[in-house]
């Protein structure tokens, strides 16, 4: 084995009062790994990157990151992460330059912040200051201060919310460029498509806990991928679940030749997703799949 | 056991950490920056006591009207100023620190850095930086403004600006410190304000700031003997009236010595308050 996984976490425990925040939850990041965390609100997702980032006291459970205990690592364990929190108004009166210089003096062998700061899009706005900028550019920021110390791990909490596909899609290369640079990231997100699209593997948080776990097109098993052929026979509206959808298809194109109201389905990860936070069913099939997508 | 260049943490090597006083200096640097950047709250802070001095000097001071205590007098002005320069400095320190403190944890700044390598010492210096850089500067307009427009004379000799000098700077202490540990009370950013500057008004109209201090209710004088502005008005009044000014203190001497006591105890309880209760994140966040 090369190297020790980033962050390794078992039976972490955490209580608010009565609430349970975070209960008995299991999670490895490899190093070099792109890993997203999915669950609703609520479910445990920021109460355990706050306590993997240092900030919170956990109650029980075993806690490494980058090889130290968050609750007791000092300055120069800090210095190895990157950390960018949910959306901040901060920093209001300082350019974009400013803030950026200003940040990388903290580190020892930060980046160049005049290279961040192109690498995260920002050069044309250098000179601005940070008010004017708008919600997209003001991520980009959050994420540039987030890097420029070189941090071996970042973790990103919800960091497209509010974007429009666009800056999106562009956020996304820019996080790919980091995993290129070698970094591990830990990302938290609401968007099934983000994940989908950025991560290596994809945990699921519901109630305190790792419900599944996967590469994105693998989560949730088997049957939860199953495909659904639907058509409409004489006495109407049929659909049948299956690993063969072609199988089924021509066996259907040999009863009726051209098969009326041909229709196969396959969920997508945000079918699965829901069904995963749905409680005790991983099973899709119990469910109505309204957004599945078509395939040819 | 294959090395693979995917090693990072071991290919690189660990430059030590920047220094916590170099990062002071550099934390002071950005935030005498953006402080002077909010510009309203940089021209309600400076101009606040110049215009005070002024109203008070004029309205009060017309026709000629003088204090007078038993064989001397001085004008109104002169004896509103070092009220006004113990006020500039509790506006600077306390309230400036009280109001951008609880603001910056409201809109996450602190967290963000408590996130960063930054010492929480480092912090603090670059507080206490930017607050001595504005003191000085507020305390300086001052006494320009009181001794051109108002013709307050200045102390001349070595022994009262020493005076001078180690008031304003405990005093300043004081304040930031006490701004800081008082940061944490308000609920929000927003509520900050609501909190701070009535405490900082009524403070200073029973700390002899806007009245004779001998003319107030002896109850009033001894509430406002508890905190430290009091004693900063009157060690400045040491500094900036003739000796025999001191006939009009309640206990007929400057004090030196329990100017310098109270301001200590507030320093060190601040102090206290300040590392003990002092949050990075805002109540609601856990």
């Amino acid at each position: 084995m090369t190297s020790a996984p980033a962050v390794e976490v078992s039976a972490l425990r955490k209580a608010y009062g009565e609430k349970r925040a975070v209960d008995g939850l299991d999670l490895v990041v490899d190093q070099g790994e792109i890993l997203a965390v999915l669950g609703p609100n609520g479910a445990g997702k920021t109460t355990t990157v706050e306590i993997l980032e240092g900030f919170r006291q956990r109650d029980s459970g075993e806690v490494r990151v980058l090889g130290q205990d968050p609750a007791t690592a000092g300055r120069a364990w800090r210095s190895r992460l990157g950390v960018v929190l949910q959306t901040t108004n901060d920093l209001a009166e300082a350019t974009v330059g400013e803030v950026v210089h200003h940040f990388a003096q903290y580190y020892p062998g930060a980046r160049d912040a005049d290279e961040v700061i192109d690498a995260v899009g920002l050069r044309e706005k250098v000179g601005t200051r940070t008010r004017q900028l708008s919600g997209g550019q003001r991520r980009r920021l959050d994420v540039a201060l987030g890097i420029v110390g070189r941090p071996e791990l970042v973790f990103l909490d919800e960091p497209t919310t509010g974007f429009d596909p666009e800056a999106r899609r562009s956020f996304w290369d820019l996080i790919t460029g980091l995993r290129e640079d070698g970094a591990t990231i830990l990302l938290t997100t609401h968007y099934l498509e983000e994940a989908e699209h950025l991560a290596d593997r994809v945990v699921v948080v519901n109630a305190g806990k790792v419900v599944a776990q996967g590469a994105p097109a693998d989560l949730g098993g088997r049957t939860a991928r199953q495909a659904l052929v639907r058509w409409t026979a004489a006495d109407g509206p049929r659909e049948v679940r299956t690993d063969a959808p072609t199988a089924v298809v021509r066996e259907l194109a040999d009863t009726y030749g051209e098969v009326p109201g041909l229709q196969v389905l396959r969920p997508t990860l945000e079918d699965v997703y829901l069904s995963l936070i749905e409680g005790s069913s991983t099973d899709p099939a119990d469910r109505d799949l309204p957004t599945t997508e078509d395939v040819r | 056991m294959s090395a693979t260049t995917q090693a990072r943490p071991q290919a690189r090597a660990n430059p030590p950490l920047p220094g916590t006083l170099r990062l002071g200096l550099a934390r002071t640097r950005y935030e005498v920056r953006g402080f002077f950047r909010e510009r309203d709250a940089v021209i309600f802070i400076f101009a606040y006591p110049v215009i005070m001095l002024a109203i008070f000097a004029t309205v009060f001071g017309q026709d000629g009207t003088t204090i007078d205590f038993g064989t001397d007098s001085v004008p109104f002005a002169q004896y509103f100023l070092p009220g006004m320069v113990a006020t500039g400095v509790m506006l600077s320190s306390f309230q400036n620190l009280a109001l951008a403190i609880a603001v910056e944890r409201d809109e996450g700044g602190l967290k963000r850095l408590r996130a960063t390598p930054l010492p929480a010492a480092s912090y603090f210096l670059g507080k206490v930086g930017q607050v001595l850089v504005s003191c000085v500067l507020q305390v300086a307009i001052l006494l320009v403004v009181a001794s051109s427009l108002f013709d307050v004379p200045m102390p001349d000799d070595a022994a009262t600006w020493g005076t001078f000098a180690w008031i304003f700077l405990l005093g300043t202490a004081t304040g930031a410190v006490c701004g800081v540990g008082f940061s944490s009370i308000p609920r929000s950013g927003r509520s900050a304000s609501a909190v701070v500057t009535p405490i900082v008004l009524v403070l200073q109209f029973i700390s002899g700031v806007f009245f004779q201090f001998d003319q107030l209710p002896t109850w009033m004088q001894q509430v406002a003997s508890v905190f430290p502005l009091k004693w900063m008005a009157q060690g400045m009044r040491s500094v900036f009236l003739p000796d025999e000014a001191a006939a009009l203190e309640p206990s007929g001497s400057w004090q030196h010595g329990a100017i310098a006591l109270v301001l200590l105890v507030w320093l060190v309880a601040g102090l206290v308050v300040g590392v003990r209760w002092f949050r990075w994140r805002r109540r609601d966040d856990g």
